[in-house]
Order: structure tokens, then sequence, then C-alpha cells
């Protein structure tokens, strides 16, 4: 009992002073991070659409919706690594090994259900989550590490377990491939599976006992352990999160391309780790929302699909991916110095 | 950061000495040698191993410099695109006219460049860990070799730049006296001058070193910096051995540095290891991979042996720790 309460006292205390940012510029960014965000989107949509009136129609609009749908799922997983000082550089192998086991199965039994099929993707991910989460938590290996060294091992069996061949279109019941084309009420399967994942983690990081202490755990490792938190535990269930939430990812994504390859998703980690970052999620630990990473994951998303059509080079999508994550990533921390500076100037006594 | 006491110096003992990371490494390459004399009646051949080393040793220029940013606790994961950038300018140049022995030096300056950026951002940045700002520029620094060479792959190389990696002095291949003569030198700057014993201490307490005069911030740039030079120099071989060069060479080379250094009982905490250990797990690496390509173990199957031998070189230590002292390093 004495536990908890402590352990409340922090998460409160925490609260207190997220709700206490005096007015200073880099408080109002960090307040209003989203709503910049936003208008940023805004303005790049209608830049795109000046120069390419095909740009904001329906069909392409819902094509950045269901490409972006994928990103923010493994974003809302990342996050909470994030969160904790992680880092996973593996979602891409995981995606890639649980897409193409599911699709390895359906191609062998045609007549499975879909969602055995989506079943079978989750449980890789988590598997693989688990093995992470083990290394990262029990043996104590540095998350960078302990991601890279697993990486090279699941993109190896995604190979192994193929054989080095592609699963095509053509060996993938038309069920399978509906998982990612079928619509509910009008809307994409994705969008709507993507919707469900934002409001679950929301609710579980803001509204649960076990989602605050993700953030405890973030903010300050030993204080959390010292309050009660069995942090191995926070951090083991967050790389196992990830890691389920890559292996649903894994199928959306073999079903939506209609193709299994070993080197799918490669590098796609990159990405996920940007939207993260643009969406406000601190490298440092502790902070992250999920509005902030759905919009981060948009703006990806926008950029993306909007690059070729104002006839970017294609040659030149990686650079401006690494300068967003880059310029992100400082302006992140230059906001973060100015809050410290503005609650040591508060401490007066 | 946790504070850690420095051991006192012990009496030399036959036990101790012999039970160190690095005899365990040579009996492991002795293993593999043993494992790979009875795989393929093809290995053991003095001409073989010879041109073996010289298939592997390209990449090893950058584990030197990677010891010291491990030892100092940081990361650079940046390091194979550097790789790239710097092969692509230099093709493009000799491309466009430059002479070759220039279009090297630029080669090199590039990667300096590329180097000392990564150690800037890290210094001025304190708050942002290695992993982000080098994840960063490892994206950047590919997309500007992309934006140079688009698909294209620059060759057509002068007759000496392509003997440069195949070339032997005397009976010895070039590129292993090159690697030799860093390597000794690298070993020099670590444990014989006091740059060197300022990266262990960096490694074991930079706050603490910051403030016994230790100008951490400098250190730091200059072993980044080095880490883009040897970089360049990997680029300069790996040309020269390929004839060619295009934006993606060198993929993934970051994770088999990092691989080598660590199995080479450098701490990822920081502030423990040797140089002769990751110089060791660099001829490991290097003959089992080529043991096992001479018996056909496909490429996948490697990858998965490189990371899960990355893994428990990390895990060996820290399991060690926490059964003998019973808690997490």
């Amino acid at each position: 009992m004495k536990q908890t309460t402590t352990e409340s006292a922090v998460l409160q205390g925490s609260q207190i002073s997220q709700d206490k940012q005096k007015q200073s510029a880099s408080a109002m960014i960090a307040k209003f991070r989203e709503l910049g965000l936003l208008a940023f989107i805004v303005l790049l949509s209608i830049g795109v659409q000046i120069r390419n009136p095909s740009f904001l129609t329906w069909e392409n609009i819902n094509d950045i919706a269901t490409n972006t749908a994928i990103l923010s799922i493994l974003a809302v997983g990342m996050m909470l690594v994030i969160i904790t000082r992680g880092i996973d550089l593996s979602i891409g192998a995981t995606l890639a090994l649980s897409g193409m086991i599911a699709a390895l199965t359906v191609s062998h039994y045609p007549d499975l259900h879909p969602l055995l099929a989506i079943a079978v993707g989750v449980g890789i991910g988590l598997v693989c989550g688990i093995v992470l989460g083990f290394l990262v938590a029990w043996v104590n290996i540095l998350p960078i590490i302990a991601t890279l060294g697993m990486m090279n091992v699941f993109r190896g069996l995604t190979f192994e377990t193929s054989g080095g061949k592609w699963v095509s279109a053509h060996q993938m019941p038309a069920s399978f491939k509906g998982i990612a084309t079928g619509s509910l009420f009008g809307i994409n399967n994705l969008i709507l599976i993507a919707i469900v994942i934002y409001i679950v983690a929301y609710y579980f990081i803001s509204h649960t006992r076990t989602g605050r202490r993700i953030y405890a755990v973030g903010s300050n490792p030993d204080s959390a352990e010292i309050s009660g938190i069995r942090t191995g535990r926070v951090l083991w269930l967050v790389y196992t999160i990830m890691g389920g939430l890559s292996g649903l990812a894994g199928v959306l994504w073999v079903s939506k391309f209609a193709s299994a390859q070993g080197d799918t998703a490669s590098g796609y980690e990159l990405s996920v780790i940007a939207a993260c970052v643009l969406g406000g999620v601190s490298i440092a630990g502790g902070v992250g929302k999920i509005s902030g990473i759905v919009l981060g994951a948009i703006l990806l998303g926008i950029l993306n699909n909007a690059l070729p059509m104002i006839n970017v080079s294609p040659f030149w999508q990686m650079f401006i991916q690494g300068t967003i994550i880059l310029i992100a990533v400082l302006v992140n921390a230059l906001v973060k110095r100015g809050i410290d500076r503005n609650h040591l100037m508060r401490r007066k006594i | 950061m946790k504070p850690r006491l420095l051991e006192n110096k012990k009496d030399f003992t036959l036990k101790d000495f012999f039970l160190q990371w690095e005899w365990l490494l040579v009996v492991l390459i002795m293993a593999v040698f043993i494992m790979n004399t009875n795989l393929s009646e093809y290995f053991l051949d003095y001409d073989n191993l010879r041109d073996a080393t010289m298939g592997f040793l390209d990449k090893a220029f950058m584990v030197l410099p990677m010891v010291f940013i491990i030892l100092m606790g940081d990361i650079d994961i940046s390091v194979g695109s550097i790789v790239a950038l710097s092969s692509v300018i230099m093709g493009d140049l000799y491309n466009h006219g430059m002479p070759m022995e220039w279009a090297m030096v630029v080669c090199l300056a590039v990667g300096a460049l590329c180097g000392w950026i990564n150690g800037l951002l890290i210094v001025k940045f304190k708050e942002l860990s290695a992993v982000i700002v080098t994840l960063a520029t490892m994206i950047i620094y590919r997309g500007i070799a992309y934006i140079i060479l688009e698909d294209q792959a620059s060759g057509k190389f002068p007759e000496w730049f392509k003997f440069l990696g195949w070339d032997y002095v005397g009976n010895i291949p070039f590129i292993l006296i090159t690697f030799a003569v860093f390597a000794v030198a690298f070993g020099f700057l670590l444990h014989k001058t006091t740059f060197g014993r300022r990266v262990y201490a960096i490694g074991n307490n930079a706050t603490a070193s910051r403030y016994s005069g230790v100008q951490v911030d400098r250190i730091k740039i200059i072993v980044f910096t080095l880490a883009g030079l040897m970089a360049a120099v990997t680029a300069i071989f790996l040309t020269s051995r390929m004839g060619s060069t295009r934006p993606n060479i060198a993929t993934g080379y970051e994770l088999e540095v990092i691989a080598m250094v660590v199995l080479g009982g450098i701490s990822t905490a920081g502030g423990k290891g040797r140089m002769i250990g990751a110089i060791l797990a660099v001829f490991l690496i290097g003959f089992l991979r080529y043991g096992l390509g001479l018996v056909n173990v496909s490429a996948q199957m490697l990858l998965i042996i490189l990371g899960l031998l990355l893994i428990f070189s990390v895990a060996i230590p820290q399991l060690k720790l926490r059964f003998t002292t019973g808690r997490k390093a």
C-alpha cells in the first residue's frame, strides 16, 4: 500500500510540473507543438495543391491515409519504446518476418480465416518482442545493440523461412488480400485498425496504472525503481507491445502490397523513428503523445506522397527525410533546454 | 551514469593473465581454424589465408576508431554511410576530370568532415544521445550519396588505383600492411599516450573527467573525426577492390564494425577493453565468414550468426556480473 502511494505521488508530481509551464517561447512551442505541426501540414498541403491540383483529390487523400496507417501503427509502439529511453531498430525485420510467415501460412492453407492470419503475424511479432524484451530488460543489453543484433537475426530468418523466394499475389487467397483492401462503413480497414489502436493506446498510456508507469520509467528510471515500479517488467512489456504491433503491421503490409519479400520494409524503422521525433517524442525519455505521433506520421506520409507529385527526384527523398529527423531532434532539444531554464528561473528560494 | 570504482592494480598472476577476454578470442580463432580445416581442405593454405585477409580487412579500418568511441560510451552508426558518401564523391570527381590522387585526398577530407559534423552535433547537443544523432546523419550522408550518383555507378578508375586493394608488397597484401600500420598507431594512441588515458577516463565518468580538467568535448570531436577519416580509408580500399562505386555500398557495415568491437571485449558501458581484443575479433569474424563461405553457407545464415555473435558477446559479461554479484550492471 505504501509503495503505491509513493508511486502515485511521483506520477502526480510529474503531472503537476507538466501543467505549470509558464509562458516562455519554448514552453509555448512544447504546448502547441501539435497545433504547429497541424498548421505546417495544412500549409504544405496548400503549397503542393497549388503546384499539382491532383494532390487534394479523394483518391490521393485515401492513398495517403492508408499508407500512413501502417506507419502510425508502428509509431505507437516505437513511442512507448522511446519513452522508456530505448530504441528499436529491429521492427523492419520483425515486420518482414511476421509478414512472410503469415503469407506462407495462407499460401499453404488458402481457406484460413483472415483473422487467423492476423493472429499468426501478431504471434510471431510478439515472440520477437519478447526475445528483445528479455535481452533489454533481463540481460540488460543496451537497446541499440540488442535490436541491431536481433534485426539481423530476424532478417536472416525471413530469408531462411522463405528460401529466398517471394510470396506473390497469386499465391495469396482473396480473403487475405481483402484485409487491407476491404472496408467497413466506407472506411478502409487499415485506417479503421489504426484508429482503434490509437484509441486503445491513448487509454492505455493515459488512464491505466501500467501506462503511467511507462512514463515514470522513462523520466527517471532510478526514482521509478525506488518508488516500487518494477522497471524490468515495464521494459519487457514495452518491447513486447512493439513486437506485437510490428507483427500486425507485417500482415497488413503484405496484404496491402500483395507480396512478401525477404527485404520487405528494410530501413522502415527509420521512417517510424522520424515520425516519433517529428511528433515530439523526446529521445531522452518520458515525453510523448499519441496525437503528436499521429500528426508526425501524417506529415511524413504527405511528404512521401507529395514529393514525387511536385517533381522532386526520388533520390532526394532519403536526404530530405534525414534532414527532417535531424532538425526535429535538434528543435526538440532546444525546446527542452528552454523549458528547463524556465523551471530553474521559477525555483526562487 | 553510475559511479564505478577503478580497480587497484593487481599483482601479476598466471591465472588472471590467462582468464582474460583476449585469450578467449585466441581460443575461438583456433577453434574456427580447426573447424574450417575439417570443413574444407582448401582452408589451411598460406596463399588462401593471405588472400582471405584482403577480403575482410577493408572494414577493419573503421574498427580502430570505433574502439575509442565505444570506450567513451558513445556509438557511431553512420560510418557505413560515410564510406558510401566519400567513395561516391571520389568516384564522381574522378569521372569529372579530377586526377585520382586529388580525388583520394578529397575522399579523406569528406570522411573527416562527416565525422567532425557528427562529433560537433554530439558535443553541442549533450542531451541527445550519439545514437539518434548518428542515426540522422546516417540517413543524410547516404541521402547525399544518392543525390550525387542517383542509380548510376561510377567507375573506370586508373589501373594503379584498382591495384591498391589487390596488390602485394613482397608476399604480403598491401591492405594488410596498411592495416597493421594503422592498428599499431591507434593502439599506441590508446594505450601509450595521455590522449588514450583520457578516453578511458571519459568512458568511466565523463563528468568527473571534465572536472579534472579533461577537455571532453575536444577529445570527442577528435575521435569522431578520426572515425570519419578511417571510414574514408575504408572507402578507398573498398572502391579499389570493387572497381566501381554506387550509393548503396557498405550498407550494414556499421553493424559488423560494432559487432567486432563488442566481440573484442570493449564494454558498451564504456571505459573497459583493449585495442588488441578488437583486432583479434576482426580476424575471428573474418576467418569465420571466409570459412563458412568456402562451404557455401548462405549470406543470410551469416547474417544470423553475426547478429547472434553480437548479442552473445554483450550478454556474456552482463550475465557473468549478474550471477557473480547478483545485481544488474
